[in-house]
């Protein structure tokens, strides 16, 4: 089976490392199979860069299939594209029309340093994560089965914010820079479970404020980040979230 | 006073702080809607209320002050939350494209809000701060409304209210963490709802009293 091919012109942020400005550089990916993904279509443009002995496109990814968080772009405006709940290497090149232009520029936030083209430093996630997305005891070995009753719906909703993979898409998307959507992730799929009630709430409040610290944004409820995560987490999270600061503050 | 700063340093904090006071603002213009709407009734019935809520004497004073001090820290905390926003993405995205979750109130929150500060403004210089022994407030307000650039800023400046309460209204339950998936609908369907009864109560009532009273 011979695939359909398209062609497309690229407007993609160059800054190289150290350097203070980037622009946008228009490149040409010609041939494109419509069954490439997004990143694999970079793969091309950057092997013909190397061919003609120019710096190659940087940027992040790892696993490739849409579960270890490094990829992301914006891609004309949109963070990992337009698809509904897809990261940039699941996307696909089908869904870009032949003769189409792609403006790809990196995530955008004071908290997200630039280091090269469209990578940007977002240890500051971990560094939220390193403040309390924990549980200080051994786990263990694995319990019977229902020795610890969680009820199912429970134990679903602390499953679907547990598949946050942060990725960053959720700042990138927000009008404010707001990392609050994978912080009321990483609080919900502790919270919601017996084993995270114990530090709950010293750990809300020392998220809550190394957020604060790093530099994102505040939440104004704009909804744009629950629209582009790729693990389709809700902003169901950040009111539980606020309720768990609230709690924790006031008592 | 320090848990208040200490929680006030805090995003959320400010946040909550928000949600407060704009809840209170949102029941004051359902009480300041549901008084005006005796206007719909004439000139007597609107005397009527007028007289009970001077009544009330210095409950109204207790109202007052309460309605400035919010006032000052819903505006003092919007800017900075705005402020502070601002300077979160230093360098913006040449191209922005909204994925659908960004509506017309939300985008705008910090600039209805500064034009609602100035509406408050002049609102209160034309009804308000006014020598009250010479006319009744009826008088006032046909006064007033009888020039018609009055009844087009008025009409246009309560449209700007009930943008920012269409937002507000969801988003103040939001950040108080009232909210669940089976309530979502209703309290965004009642904050439109009320955004709406903002706009048609109050902005009707320049029209009224200039064109039918
Ligand atoms: C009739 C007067 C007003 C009402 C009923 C009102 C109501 C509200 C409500 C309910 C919220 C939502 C709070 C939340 O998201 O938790 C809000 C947010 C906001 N208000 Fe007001 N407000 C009024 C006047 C003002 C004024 C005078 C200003 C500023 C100059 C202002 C600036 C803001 C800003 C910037 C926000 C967004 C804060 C954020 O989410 O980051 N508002 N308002
Ligand atoms: S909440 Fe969604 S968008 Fe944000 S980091 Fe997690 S997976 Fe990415
Ligand atoms: S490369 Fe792992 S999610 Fe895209």
């Amino acid at each position: 089976m011979i695939s359909k091919s398209i062609n497309l012109t690229l407007k993609v942020w160059r800054q190289s490392r150290g350097e203070k400005k980037g622009h946008l550089e228009t490149y040409y990916a010609k041939d494109i199979s419509v069954d490439m993904s997004f990143l694999e279509m970079i793969d091309v443009v950057n092997e013909d860069l190397t061919k003609i002995h120019k710096e190659p496109i940087a940027f992040d990814h790892d696993c490739r299939e849409g579960i270890c968080g490094m990829c992301g772009a914006v891609v004309n405006g949109r963070a990992h594209g337009h698809e509904k709940e897809t990261t940039l290497c699941q996307l696909h090149m089908r869904h870009f029309s032949d003769g189409a232009t792609i403006v790809i520029e990196p995530w955008r936030s004071r908290a997200f340093p630039l280091i090269k083209d469209l990578v940007v430093d977002r240890s500051a996630l971990d560094k939220i994560i390193q403040a309390g997305g924990f549980i200080s005891v051994n786990a263990g070995g694995a319990p019977d089965a229902n020795a610890l009753p969680i009820p199912r719906e429970v134990a679903e909703t602390a499953f679907n914010a547990a598949a946050c993979i942060g990725c960053g898409a959720c700042v990138a998307a927000c009008p404010n820079a707001s990392a609050m959507l994978f912080v009321s992730a990483k609080i919900s799929q502790l919270a919601l479970l017996p084993q995270g009630r114990p530090e709950g709430a010293k750990r809300v409040q020392a998220m809550v404020r190394q957020m604060d610290e790093c530099g994102f944004g505040n939440c104004s409820n704009e909804t744009e980040c629950e629209v582009e995560c790729p693990k389709g987490i809700s902003i169901l999270n950040i009111a539980r979230l606020n309720r768990e600061f609230l709690k924790a503050e006031f008592s | 006073m320090n848990w208040f700063i200490e929680i006030f340093r805090t995003s959320i904090g400010k946040k909550i702080v928000m949600a407060i006071t704009g809840l209170g603002f949102s029941l004051f213009l359902l009480i300041h809607l549901i008084g005006n709407l005796t206007l719909y009734g004439g000139k007597e019935l609107f005397m009527s209320y007028v007289e009970h809520l001077h009544a009330l004497g210095p409950l109204i004073h207790v109202a007052e002050v309460g309605l400035l001090t919010f006032a000052i820290i819903h505006v003092v905390s919007g800017l900075i939350l705005f402020w502070q926003n601002l300077q979160a993405r230093p360098i913006r995205y040449k191209i922005n494209k909204r994925a659908g979750g960004r509506t017309l109130g939300s985008a705008t929150m910090p600039y209805t809000g500064v034009l609602i500060l100035i509406f408050v403004v002049i609102h209160l210089l034309n009804f308000h701060f006014i020598d009250h022994s010479l006319q009744t407030a009826f008088q006032v307000i046909s006064a007033t409304f009888s020039v018609l650039p009055y009844v087009v800023f008025y009409t246009i400046a309560v449209i700007i209210v009930a943008i920012h309460v269409s937002h507000g209204f969801w988003s103040l339950f939001q950040t108080l963490g009232a909210n669940h998936a089976n309530y979502m609908p209703a309290i965004k369907g009642f904050g439109i709802i009320f955004s709406l009864l903002v706009a048609a109560g109050f902005g009707f009532i320049p029209v009224y009293v200039n064109f039918i009273m």
